[in-house]
């Protein structure tokens, strides 16, 4: 299925909370609503015509002007066709719904977005940072981060 | 505090032959702690294989810290290693040296500038008594590190040091 | 003049005082600098937890015992080996039946199964989603395309 379908699938049985399409890129990718990031994982992997049963990457991201997003690379075994689906809040309510429930490669992709973001995955087993450790203060890769100066008595910077 | 180690006000040639005795014996089987951590450990393996073999040198590697004299730190230490790093040195029994592998356990290496997970350098945590550079160094380069040791341990007495 | 366990006992002395000379030389020569990192216990660098003493499956001790006792017998067999040629059809007799009495004890252990090696089974993970496999590829499309 071309990207467009795929849309308009997503369209009639979501209305509202599919907000926008690109098809025109490299890599065509569809914007969703955050809170109805559930239902539409659910969707896309179970219904028979989309099928995506493989999640390749999760990735967050910070948009530098004020919103946080998670972008979804999801590709299908059976029917072998992609398609990138993307959400975006904002940095004071950053909340998604969690697709580890969904595909477990998600497990720990949310686990990193939320260590280097602070994106918060609701309903996420074990929702911990991942890569820094436990007692860190801050998300690193969000643009207005500050590198600490002292960690447990190590100079940070150089 | 060992019954003769360190007592020696002023040496005489007995001190000095039993030194070199002891000195002998302790740069010629210095037993590694392996502390591979990125890139420079796989220099470190390609320098314990065959073609260069530090296993001639005496250099065995042994898993744990309590068996070991000198801690090869290979390789890019960050923050939260660097704590592990710490203990684990503290749990070396004496005489215990380290060798500073790469430029990341010299300085921080290529992440100097924007690594905010990254120590700047393993010498922020432990004493360092070798540094061989580069990025990675050449396993001749680790085997060089590993003979200007053996030259520090060379000069090693046991008579005591002179406070100035 | 000295006897045949004396020389034993002779070299025993040298022996001993051989291992504690190395011993005593290296530890007036070693430095002994003590402080608490340094003591503690080995946990790959992490701060230890928990006790150091973890449970084994029994079987290791089973082996053993069995092993022990048979040893045993083994052991008894030796002397009685070398001397045979002096006891005759009697002696002969002796052993088979000791050796009787242990093989009846060795059925009994065998058949018990105690001889058995019992690997843990190993249990496969409890997962509390739906896995991609478990979907039904053959179903009605619930949306008009």
């Amino acid at each position: 299925m071309t990207p467009q379908e795929i849309f308009d699938v997503l369209k009639i049985k979501f209305g509202e909370a599919i907000i926008e399409i690109r098809p025109d890129v490299l890599q065509p990718w569809i914007r969703v609503a955050p809170q109805s990031v559930k239902d539409i994982s659910f969707f896309l992997r179970d219904e028979t015509v989309l099928q995506f049963d493989y999640l390749s990457c999760l990735s967050g991201m910070d948009y530098n002007n004020g919103t946080l997003g998670v972008v979804y690379h999801l590709a299908s075994m059976v029917h072998k066709h992609k398609i990138i689906l993307k959400t975006i809040c904002t940095k004071e309510n950053p909340h998604v719904h969690s697709a580890a429930a969904v595909w477990g490669t998600a497990n720990w992709h949310e686990r990193e977005a939320f260590d280097l973001f602070g994106i918060v995955f609701d309903e996420h087993p074990d929702l911990r940072r991942i890569l820094l450790p436990e007692d860190w203060e801050g998300h690193p890769l969000r643009k207005d981060y500050q590198v600490q100066e002292f960690y447990h008595g190590m100079k940070v910077p150089y | 505090m060992g019954l003769l180690d360190q007592r020696f006000e002023n040496g005489n040639i007995f001190i000095t032959s039993f030194d070199n005795l002891m000195n002998w014996a302790r740069l010629s089987s210095l037993w590694q702690m392996q502390f591979g951590l990125a890139c420079c450990a796989i220099e470190m393996m390609a320098a314990s294989a065959s073609d260069f073999d530090i296993m001639r040198f005496g250099v065995l590697p042994r898993a744990t810290p309590r068996q070991t004299d000198v801690m090869f730190v290979a390789g890019t230490v960050t923050l939260k290693m660097a704590q592990r790093i710490k203990r684990l040195y503290d749990q070396m029994p004496e005489p215990r040296y380290v060798l500073s592998m790469g430029s990341c356990a010299n300085c921080g290496g290529p992440y100097w500038e924007h690594g905010y997970h990254v120590l700047k350098g393993v010498d922020r945590v432990i004493p360092v008594d070798v540094y061989v550079p580069g990025c990675p160094p050449r396993p001749e380069a680790l085997l060089e590190g590993i003979m200007k040791l053996q030259e520090k341990i060379r000069r090693e007495t046991l008579v005591k040091k002179k406070s100035a | 003049m000295l006897t045949e366990f004396g020389k034993i006992l002779i070299f025993l002395i040298i022996g001993g005082v051989f291992v504690g000379l190395g011993l005593f030389a290296a530890w007036t020569l070693r430095p002994h600098r003590p402080y608490p990192e340094k003591n503690s216990t080995y946990e790959c660098g992490e701060e230890p937890v928990g006790s150091s003493w973890i449970r084994l499956n029994v079987r290791f001790y089973v082996i053993a015992l069995i092993f022990l006792i048979f040893d045993v017998e083994v052991v008894f067999l030796f002397p009685w080996a070398l001397a045979f040629r002096g006891f005759g059809i009697f002696g002969l007799l002796e052993m088979v039946v000791f050796l009787v009495v242990l093989l009846v004890g060795y059925a009994y252990v065998w058949v018990k199964g105690d001889l058995d090696w019992d690997k843990p089974q190993p249990v496969a993970p409890k997962l509390n989603r739906t896995l991609t496999s478990e979907i039904k590829t053959e179903r009605p499309s619930t949306v008009e395309v």
